[in-house]
């Protein structure tokens, strides 16, 4: 959307392609206030983000095709699009993906039971939906996910029985570990899922504690009597048009896995073609609506919407904005290995 | 959980030790409690944010550049008006009065929980780990439209739990 929104305010014609029934991504599941600066909205909720985003669209004049499935990207840029019970043909001059990222999956005996979940899952349940998935509720990962879906889940009525964490420390913020401390929510560290067990569905989670080599730790088994498990153990760019398109990929585990290889301006290693969000390397929304304001901004000016010296300084604002969001312990890794991604274009 | 070792810090717990909090810049002294109505900033991590420095009509919160300074409070400045409450996306204000009565402090957290606590209401008082420490009368409940859905609840709690008790039980829907 806010690639869309800076293309389009250039002067480009922009068709934004959207599989679901609304717009806006993950944003409007993101009932709780961001964090960042001013600039970022910081302390704004993320559904009133997107809503913001929705009507600068259509100030914009940005199309937004609903429902609708890319589900190719041929040579000379024509996407195939699968809308209702047809297919159809569009040709653009350049094309944007921001597909975003998928949750990673936890295989463990049991996982298979109903009430088994992704964190994601759940919290478009509760946020979209409004429908609990369960009362009693065990969450794998202290990430920010874990701890943000787990307050929401919280907030929607249902028990928050643990947080487990297999690595040593919580990786998200402290501060939203220390709302749900204060809701009562265990977080335990150093502990995993050793398996599920449930008849119709999930009813029982033995979890334990592991040591530094990640071996359950004999005698520390618990059973928890629970009736959903989240998932919330990280996420993986969606990437399969990007590899279909024929993009360079670079393997790097902090952003998620393998990426698409891009430059400043989001461009892919293919001219015409630029990734932006967590396609581009799993980080948060501001990040990802920053990058879609970059590549909006450069295929404005690779249209020639933009002069050089416009979309250079436009380019530029945004950038530091960028580089304001990866920095602290949170964020530093994550501008090194986006560095590296931009270094990967160089190789071979 | 039977299994929890003794281990210390909020990234290992999701508490704050009190060694962390006595370190933090946004945590004031003891002798600045006494001055009547304050605030008091739980943040430790450099994470980019400082919507609190921005809502203080006062000036009392310095985060400066870059973002992921911690905020520096200025107890001077506070008169406890906790604008900075509601925008904190971590929920990590709090407004303390340690001087309410002769035995008796409130504490003012942010709460988004429903259903909403009532003025009078005798809650159940929980320390930064969700333990109940207190059974807590509430004094206030404000939210107003500005706060955007996040309440401050003030509670009259015993004099000795001024910087302890941090929320409240959430309550049973009817």
């Amino acid at each position: 959307m806010a690639a869309a929104i800076e293309a389009a305010r250039a002067g480009a014609n922009v068709t934004v392609i959207e599989e679901n029934e609304r717009p806006g991504g993950q944003l409007f599941k993101q009932i709780h206030k961001f964090f960042g600066s001013g600039v970022h909205q910081a302390g704004t909720r993320g559904v009133q983000i997107g809503l913001n985003l929705l009507n600068e669209a259509e100030q914009a004049g940005v199309e937004i095709r609903l429902d609708t499935v890319v589900y190719g990207i041929f040579s000379d840029k024509r996407l195939g699009l699968v809308c209702g019970d047809h297919t159809e043909e569009l040709a653009a001059s350049v094309i944007i993906l921001a597909t975003g990222a998928n949750e990673n999956a936890l295989a463990f005996p049991g996982w298979t039971l109903p009430g088994v979940m992704g964190a994601g899952a759940a919290q478009t349940l509760i946020n979209i939906h409004r429908v609990l998935p369960g009362h009693r509720v065990l969450m794998v990962g202290a990430g920010n996910v874990g701890l943000i879906v787990s307050y929401q889940l919280l907030q929607a009525g249902a028990e928050v029985i643990a947080i487990i964490e297999a690595l040593p420390y919580i990786g998200g913020y402290g501060v939203h570990a220390s709302k749900v401390r204060r809701a009562g929510v265990p977080i335990l560290v150093s502990h995993t899922l050793l398996r599920a067990a449930g008849t119709k569905r999930v009813e029982k989670a033995v979890i334990s504690q592991v040591d530094k080599k990640w071996e359950p730790v004999p005698g520390t088994q618990e059973a928890l009597e629970i009736d959903t498990i989240c998932l919330a153990v990280g996420l993986s760019p969606l990437s399969e048009l990007a590899w279909m398109a024929g993009c360079q990929f670079s393997y790097l585990p902090s952003l998620g896995g393998w990426v698409p290889v891009h430059d400043e301006n989001m461009q892919s290693t293919l001219s015409g073609l630029y990734v932006a969000g967590d396609l581009a390397g799993i980080e948060e929304a501001s990040t990802a609506m920053e990058e879609g304001r970059l590549a909006g901004l450069a295929a404005a000016q690779v249209l020639g919407y933009l002069s050089p010296e416009e979309g250079k300084a436009r380019k530029a604002a945004v950038r530091e904005r960028l580089d304001s969001l990866r920095i602290g312990s949170f964020g530093e890794g994550r501008a090194i290995a986006k560095q590296k991604i931009m270094e990967a274009r160089f190789e071979k | 959980m039977k299994h929890f070792r003794k281990i210390e810090g909020v990234r290992r717990t999701g508490i704050l030790s009190i060694k962390e909090l006595e370190s933090s810049p946004g945590y004031p002294s003891l002798k600045a409690l006494q001055k009547g109505p304050i605030v008091v900033i739980e943040c430790v991590q450099d994470i980019p944010c400082n919507p609190c420095e921005m809502a203080c009509p006062k000036g009392a919160i310095t985060v400066g550049n870059p973002i992921t300074q911690l905020p520096v409070f200025d107890a001077d400045k506070c008169d406890g008006c906790g604008t900075c409450i509601p925008v904190c996306p971590g929920q990590a204000i709090f407004r303390v009065d340690a001087t309410y009565t002769e035995d008796k402090a409130t504490v003012s957290f942010p709460f988004e929980y429903l259903p909403m606590p009532k003025k009078g209401d005798v809650v159940e008082g929980v320390n930064r780990g969700g333990e109940i420490v207190c059974k807590a009368e509430v004094l206030r409940v404000q939210k107003p439209k500005k706060y955007d859905h996040t309440a401050i609840i003030t509670v009259a709690v015993p004099k000795h739990l001024v910087m302890e008790m941090r929320s409240m039980k959430r309550l049973k829907p009817e």
